[in-house]
């Protein structure tokens, strides 16, 4: 039988929702910082951790992590999952608390993250060593994102300065958000002239190493109007076609393409309805190939649509109106804080820039080496 | 053995081997027990040509305490699978997408392994 998810649009939503401890949060173990969020989560849509029956959590440091945080929380779900796809793990957990909540196995759905990576010494992976490219000294993710960054710049005759325009627009979103962790202004010679860390990829192509987490509460629809905003889940759809780059099928289009169709497919809409689009900005290159492969341009367009400030603050695009991983916040695993300032947009609380009566916003994750790709789609109840 | 170790004896004999279908004459790479997503099974061991593409290409800007840059590419080889892999004997930085390459057999961390030079 055909699957047909289009059932499930607008049949829950995320009624609480926190982001704490981002920056540096020095003396802070990573599950310390989960439950935090998870309780200012819990407290802004209204609830007690006595109400939490489902939990979803993934880190880069707990094998376990859901059976870690709800022993934490006390808590004694009846259904928790830990699953870890990368950095796209979230949006993955907010379509599996949808399906949880719609079949009423559960009423509440906690999904949450945290991390001190920052203050612990630096960036850390979950990962194993990869078969087949260890043995080089392969630097993950990095070289990954390098070889398809090389790879789209050949096919496409981009130059570092695309890319850099993707730097500079984060940074001038950021430059607003009083949340986000590096906000003075950049500029593409800023970008071009910062060290070189894996070619074509220098330092302010890269993502952030902070601390931080953050937590999202989710219910049925048929519960979500007793709270003060709920934001409802219009669209999800996920796809993944390799763990390793030397598996990627093409390195310059992701499945992206499969996981957008899918989520717009649900939620009835297409990428001229999204009024803040944001997207798992690891690297400079992750905005313009998601920007492709979610058709808000053609194929070997990205590089153009990006300039010009067009995803900039005054764009005609918002695209990581919290200033993304480069710029805002990237404790390790960015995705949970996607899906945060989409949500965020749609209440009218961005804590930087608000865009104007935003009711719809895409949040994409991104994971492994552009491996996991799981779109959400949200929206205010005037969007149902 | 499985096909990794089978691959890393073969290496360490000092032979560059992959595997192809019988029925179908596809090859795969990385060495598995059967092709992915199509499932033949009739899979040999065939030496591999040795020739190939550089995919894409990047370099590690590590410090010259820890060992200094070194080239990290994707090479295509003719027989139409891709490997992760090094381009030695000349300057990382001068690696380029398109450049015809061809295998020998080096060591990185005691053990062989297949690395690419300019053909």
């Amino acid at each position: 039988m055909a699957s047909d998810m289009a059932h499930l649009r607008g049949k829950t939503a995320c009624v609480g929702a926190a982001a704490w401890g981002c920056g540096e949060q020095p003396g802070w173990s990573s599950l310390e910082i989960m439950g935090q969020n998870a309780r200012l989560a819990l407290a802004d849509a209204g609830l007690t951790i006595a109400d939490v029956d489902g939990v979803w959590a993934a880190t880069a440091v707990h094998a376990m992590p859901s059976m870690s945080l709800a022993e934490h929380l006390g808590i004694v779900p009846k259904y928790s999952s830990g699953s870890n796809i990368g950095g796209s793990s979230f949006m993955s957990h907010v379509l599996d608390a949808a399906l949880h909540l719609d079949a009423g196995l559960i009423d509440v759905a906690l999904i949450a993250y945290g991390s001190n990576q920052r203050t612990q010494g630096g960036f850390r992976s979950a990962s194993e060593p990869v078969p087949f490219e260890s043995q080089y000294d392969v630097r993950l993710p990095i070289n990954a994102y390098a070889l398809a960054a090389a790879r789209y710049m050949h096919e496409f005759g981009a130059t570092r300065a695309h890319l850099a325009e993707v730097a500079v627009a984060a940074r001038g979103w950021a430059s607003h958000n009083p949340e986000a962790f590096t906000r003075d202004p950049i500029t593409v010679d800023d970008v071009l002239g910062a060290r070189m860390i894996s070619d074509p990829l220098g330092k302010l192509d890269c993502c952030l190493v902070t601390d931080g987490g953050g937590a999202l509460v989710m219910v049925r629809a048929d519960r979500a109007a007793d709270h003060a905003k709920p934001i409802y889940l219009l669209g999800a759809g996920m796809a993944h076609d390799h763990r390793m780059i030397s598996e990627m099928p093409t390195l310059t289009t992701t499945c992206a393409v499969e996981a957008g169709e899918r989520a717009f497919a649900m939620a009835g809409m297409g990428p001229g309805d999204m009024q803040t689009v944001q997207l798992y900005d690891a690297f400079t290159i992750n905005t313009v190939l998601f920007l492709e492969d979610l058709g808000f341009c053609a194929k070997g367009e990205g590089k153009d649509f990006v300039g010009g400030g067009h995803i900039a603050p005054g764009g005609g695009l918002p695209v990581n109106t919290n200033g993304g991983g480069l710029s805002c916040v990237h404790p390790g695993m960015y995705g949970l804080f996607v899906l945060i300032e989409a949500i965020r947009q749609c209440r009218g609380a961005a804590p930087g820039l608000q865009i104007p009566d935003a009711t719809v916003s895409l949040a994409h994750g991104n994971g492994g080496v552009l491996s996991s790709q799981v779109t959400t789609i949200w929206g205010t109840a005037d969007a149902l | 053995m499985g096909p990794e170790a089978q691959f890393k004896a073969y290496l360490a004999d000092g032979k560059f081997m992959i595997q192809r279908s019988a029925s179908t004459g596809r090859y795969v790479f990385y060495p598995r027990k059967f092709i992915p997503g199509t499932g033949e099974d009739d899979l040999e061991w065939v030496e591999a040509q040795g020739t190939g593409t550089v995919h894409s290409t990047t370099v590690n800007r590590r410090s010259p305490e820890k060992g200094g840059t070194f080239n990290v590419a994707l090479i295509d080889l003719d027989e139409g699978v891709r490997m992760l892999s090094r381009v030695v004997g000349m300057a990382p930085e001068d690696v380029s997408i398109g450049l015809k390459v061809r295998a020998t057999i080096g060591e990185l961390h005691g053990e062989p392994a297949v690395m690419w030079e300019a053909a």
